[in-house]
């Protein structure tokens, strides 16, 4: 497992304390996993995704991500629904290793409440809290 | 490695059995008939399945090359904590094997059936002797369905004081049947951390005990290897707000003839016959894991009961509070008979086997504490808990350490196994182990132990002695094939 | 004691190694009042000799062919295993092994597993079998239960003419959940009866067993497309004989999503109904929603074929109570043992063992009839099949046992209404003249 310093945490991201990071696009949040989790989960070699239409509270769990020997379940960090899901994954878990932040995408939701979206961290208060 | 155990052998590959063959030979040998040939239907009829035809030279030798790929406890030792690989004694083939038992149908009248009969009610009493609970059933087919067992018993329990419990209480260190077989009886797992020392303290059990749980799933000794010196506190605390106990009592092989399970106050107990009883594990199973209960869950055990009659034994469904049938006929039979010829090999020797099993993992506790570092610094029971604390500073892991002892011709011990403690390596010699074959173990590990510091790329690229080095796990679960 | 090595020069060695000066002291750490308060009161220990003969006295109270005649199938099958198979299954380094967990020093296991999952799908036409469930019925309770995790609905039904006995199983493992479980009536010819059935999509999974516990074989394709009509209904076939598809057209084929079932047959002794073999096998989308050990085939750091247990994380000892199953050891050596027996019978052999399995119990049905008894079901059958014979025939089934000839199971005491019906079996292991004479006892 990698250093903190080794890890990568952009800036135009938000970060939840389940070490998801949240994007807002066009009024809709791309939601995936962080560097620190991937690389604390290792090869991941399984993601289950809920369907499309699909609704969550906050805090809802909404999926899990698998490696060989451990599993991790995945918690949305604001309410809402589910409008598209990345199915690259199902024939290639490994992009949330490899591009966590782009390729590795894991859902898209419409916020029912758009404000939630601030609540969560910035990358330095994220960071931050990983160095405790 | 100077006089180390593994040594570079001819290893002969193999392809699979689809691999080999041609259409048309045959590897059994076909009865004649003597009756006329009658034709179902075609829309009934298939052309059958796609299976190779091997002559019976090609099945041995296939056969025969995969046997020489594995490590069995007669190949050598398996400290594998919790499992208690002891040796699988050969007379209890014989007796399996024997025509009577081996042909016997299971649904004939019982008058044709008095010899299995005979066993199963004297092994059931031979297992109650053992445990100190009265009742006893040996219809599960493995641990884990002793426990789902248990958790039915649990569940008709409640059920008949007009409860319906929503709750079990599981200790941190729990094996990880214990929770899923309570989720199959819609149980919520409660976890209840283990102290300091390692075992349960009674006031986190009673702050988490109340009248919405259905009891608590102790293991005893637990996965830790040590002794739940709590346990009758605990018990009286789970009693007192209605709940039952369940012991998982796959450590069984530390305290047989020293421990009263029932004066413990455990109320169902399961035991692990392919554990504590000597029967083989075959590579996964077959298993047995009979349940022992007081008589207050008597009536509840699964049906149906060996009764002793008159002249002799009976079949008995007359048990109207059962919770019915786990299994579609009586358990593992071919397995119960291995235990019991087992128990009759040993007679009070079980008592031996115990104290020399609690031996034989002190002495290595002993012999490495100052190579490894000890999750416990106490007496163990059967098994003892190191981590790879130490070695991790040369950057190998216990996934490394063991993949080595491979190398020096023994199996590794259970790794990463209890959650609990990081890095854990859980080693359960056996009572079967003699010293001797504990000093080689014992030199082994300090030889890795060694090379960790000074060249860990020995730890890194082991096993290198095996057919195969270390394979990717990554890609099977990702692209699983589980069929050719 | 020959499995205790130690000489007492050697427990003085290690006592004081460990700086203790007895055995008892090990166990200090356990307080009184845990202790037992007598010795172990068991039977002397028994020399290997004693042991023999006391085992040996045991087996001879029992009824096995070939003195005794035995019709009886219902779920424990008498088929000949040849010795191959019992010396093979033999070497100790089958079964002494443990759980594949370490593969590189247990090839041998996860190749024969391998194949064993491999030659199972092809005997059932599906595309994933499992390592094996504890029977035939656990792994009934456990198709069913993953019916209602994958799509979500809590009812299902099962035929009445499953073997009984593995509906009392379901039924036990249903008892504690708020799942639904509804029985299937039957036809007049013997097969199960879907018609009564109105909301299909409100079932998570129908079951039928084929052949069924009357020995009928049930028409899986007319049943599959009923059932397929209903989007997400899961079509779960069972059985009890699984030499019966070295003839017959295999579930997969047929529409089966899941095929579940009991092993025993194959190359299994009957052992007083354990242990068995629960096989399970199902269409590749239910792969990561199975119960069971699953063993897939990969490659090590050098490129050299190998085999690892794989998608560990749907078992109990990494998910825990949301895990698939809570099974961990299961029927390994079985499998095994199934895989050597499938791999001597060969293709074209196990089609002329099931032709003569059916063949001899064709004779023996055709032997009935012409000797004046009834075939109460017109269903075709396999290897099983029922006979309804005069009323008061109890005495005379009474008379035959003290032969030591079994005339069959009666039925009436799981279908009361079925009074003087009973169930019999005839494999390859029966000869022209025990059926003869069968006929002839039965007839006087």
């Amino acid at each position: 497992m990698k250093e903190l310093s080794e890890l990568n945490f952009p800036d135009d991201v938000k970060y939840s304390d389940d070490h998801e990071w949240g994007k807002m696009d066009n009024g809709e949040v791309l939601i995936g996993i962080s560097d620190y989790a991937q690389d604390q989960l290792g090869d991941i070699v399984f993601v289950e995704l809920p369907g499309v239409g699909d609704t969550f509270e906050k805090g809802g769990e909404f999926g899990t991500v698998e490696s060989v020997k451990a599993v991790s379940e995945l918690f949305l960090p604001l309410g809402g629904e589910v409008v598209a899901i990345n199915e690259e994954l199902e024939d290639a878990p490994e992009l949330v290793n490899t591009d966590p932040y782009a390729g590795g995408w894991m859902i898209r939701v419409k916020p029912d409440d758009p404000a939630d979206f601030d609540q969560l961290m910035s990358k330095d208060v994220y960071v931050d809290s990983l160095k405790e | 490695m100077k006089n180390a155990l593994g040594m570079s052998g001819l290893i002969l590959d193999e392809p699979f059995l689809w691999e080999r063959g041609k259409k048309g030979r045959m590897g059994m040998s076909l009865p004649k008939s003597d009756v006329p040939e009658t034709q179902l239907s075609d829309d009934l009829v298939g052309a059958g399945p796609d299976f190779p035809d091997l002559s019976e030279v090609e099945v041995v030798r296939h056969y025969t090359h995969l046997s020489t790929w594995n490590f069995g406890v007669d190949t050598g030792m398996y400290p594998l904590g919790s499992c208690t690989m002891k040796y699988n004694p050969k007379t209890n083939e014989r007796q399996a094997s024997l025509p009577g038992f081996a042909q016997a149908h299971p649904l004939l009248p019982a008058s044709l059936s008095q010899g299995v009969l005979k066993i199963m009610h004297d092994l059931q009493n031979y297992l109650s002797e053992v445990t100190g609970l009265p009742a006893v059933s040996l219809q599960p087919a493995a641990g884990a369905h002793g426990e789902l067992t248990g958790m039915l018993l649990f569940y008709a329990w409640h059920q008949k004081n007009n409860q319906r419990r929503t709750k079990i209480l599981i200790p941190d260190t729990a094996h990880g049947t214990n929770p899923a077989s309570a989720a199959l009886c819609g149980f919520q797992s409660i976890p209840v951390a283990s102290n300091q020392a390692g075992v349960l303290a009674p006031q986190d059990v009673e702050t988490l005990m109340d009248e919405d749980t259905a009891g608590i799933m102790v293991t005893n000794p637990n996965t830790l290897g040590l002794f739940e010196t709590h346990i009758k506190e605990i018990a009286d605390i789970v009693h007192a707000k209605g709940g039952l106990v369940y012991a998982d009592g796959a450590n069984m092989n530390a305290v047989m003839g020293i421990v009263d399970m029932a004066q413990l106050g455990v109320d169902v107990l399961h035991l692990n016959l392919h554990k504590t009883f000597s029967t083989p594990h075959g590579g996964g199973g077959p298993g047995s894991g009979p349940v022992c209960v007081t008589k207050d869950l008597e009536p509840f055990l699964p049906v149906p009961r060996v009764a002793e009659i008159k002249d002799g034994f009976e079949l008995s469904d007359d048990f109207p509070e059962s919770i019915g049938k786990v299994h579609a006929f009586y358990g593992n039979f071919g397995i119960q008979i291995r235990a019991y010829a087992y128990i009759l090999s040993m007679g009070k020797d079980l008592k031996t086997a115990s104290q020399l099993a609690v031996l034989n993992a002190n002495y290595i506790k002993e012999s490495l504490r100052d190579t490894y570092h000890l999750a416990y610094d106490q007496t163990c029971m059967h098994e003892c808990v190191f981590t790879d604390k130490h070695q991790q500073e040369h950057k190998v892991s216990t996934l490394d350490i063991a993949k080595r002892l491979i190398d020096y011709g023994f199996h590794p011990p259970t790794i990463y196994f209890p959650l609990v403690v990081q890095g854990a390596l859980m080693m359960e010699p056996t009572e079967t182990e003699s010293k001797e074959d504990l000093d080689r173990f014992i030199t082994a590990l300090k030889a890795i132990s060694r090379e960790a510091e000074e060249n860990p790329e020995l730890l890194l690229q082991a096993p290198v002695r095996t057919k195969v080095r270390r394979l990717d796990e990554t890609a099977a679960a990702r692209k699983p094939c589980l069929a050719g | 004691m020959r499995y205790l090595p130690h000489t007492q020069a050697d427990i003085d060695s290690m006592l004081a190694k460990i700086g203790v000066d007895s055995l008892d002291a090990l166990f200090a750490s356990i307080p009184e009042d845990c202790r037992r308060q007598t010795e172990l009161n068991l039977p002397e220990a028994m020399t290997e000799w004693a042991l023999n003969s006391h085992m040996d006295r045991l087996a001879d109270q029992m009824a096995v062919c070939p003195e005794s005649r035995v019709f009886v199938g219902a779920g424990s099958y008498d088929h000949y295993i040849p010795e191959v198979v019992k010396q093979l299954l033999s070497r100790a380094e089958f079964y002494t092994a443990y759980t594949p967990y370490q593969p590189e020093i247990s090839q041998g296991t996860l190749q024969a597993i391998y194949e064993y999952q491999t030659l199972i799908t092809r005997l059932m036409g599906l595309d994933v079998a499992n390592a094996s469930m504890y029977d035939g019925a656990s792994g009934l309770a456990e198709a069913l239960l993953m019916a209602i995790r994958v799509t979500r609905r809590k009812k299902v039904a099962v035929s009445q003419l499953i073997h009984p006995l593995y509906r009392k199983v379901v039924q036990t493992y249903f008892a504690p959940t708020n799942f639904e479980l509804e029985e299937l009536p039957m036809t007049a010819a013997g097969r199960t009866d879907l018609s009564g059935i109105e909301d299909l999509d409100t079932y998570a999974g129908i079951a039928v067993q084929s052949p069924n516990y009357f020995g009928c074989i049930e028409d899986l394709q007319a049943l599959g497309n009923t059932i397929h009509s209903a989007k997400k209904t899961l079509f779960i076939v069972g059985f009890t004989e699984p030499l019966a598809y070295g003839l017959l057209k295999s579930p997969g084929s047929l529409g089966a999503d899941v095929a579940c079932g009991e092993g025993q047959s194959l190359g299994i002794p009957r052992s007083f109904g354990g242990p068995g073999l629960g096989v399970f096998a199902a269409r590749k989308n239910y792969m990561r929603a199975m119960p069971g050990r699953l063993v897939g085939k990969t490659q090590d750091i050098e490129g050299k074929r190998g085999f690892v247990l794989t998608l560990s994380t749907r078992e109990q000892h990494i998910r825990r109570e949301k895990a698939t199953s809570n099974i961990c050891s299961n029927q390994g050596l079985c499998a095994t043992a199934a895989a050597m027996y499938m791999a001597t019978v060969g293709g074209t052999g196990i089609r002329k063992l099931a032709q003569l399995n059916h063949d001899k119990a064709a004779y023996l049905q055709k032997a009935l009839v012409d000797a004046g008894f009834e075939i109460p079901f017109a269903s075709p059958v396999f290897n099983e099949f029922v006979i309804k014979f005069p009323p008061g025939f109890a005495a005379t089934y009474q008379k035959m046992l003290d032969k030591h000839i079994v005339a069959g199971l009666p039925l009436e005491k799981d279908y009361p209404e079925l009074s003087d019906h009973y169930v019999l079996c005839v494999t390859e292991t029966m000869d022209k003249p025990d059926m003869d004479l069968l006929v002839e006892e039965v007839a006087s």
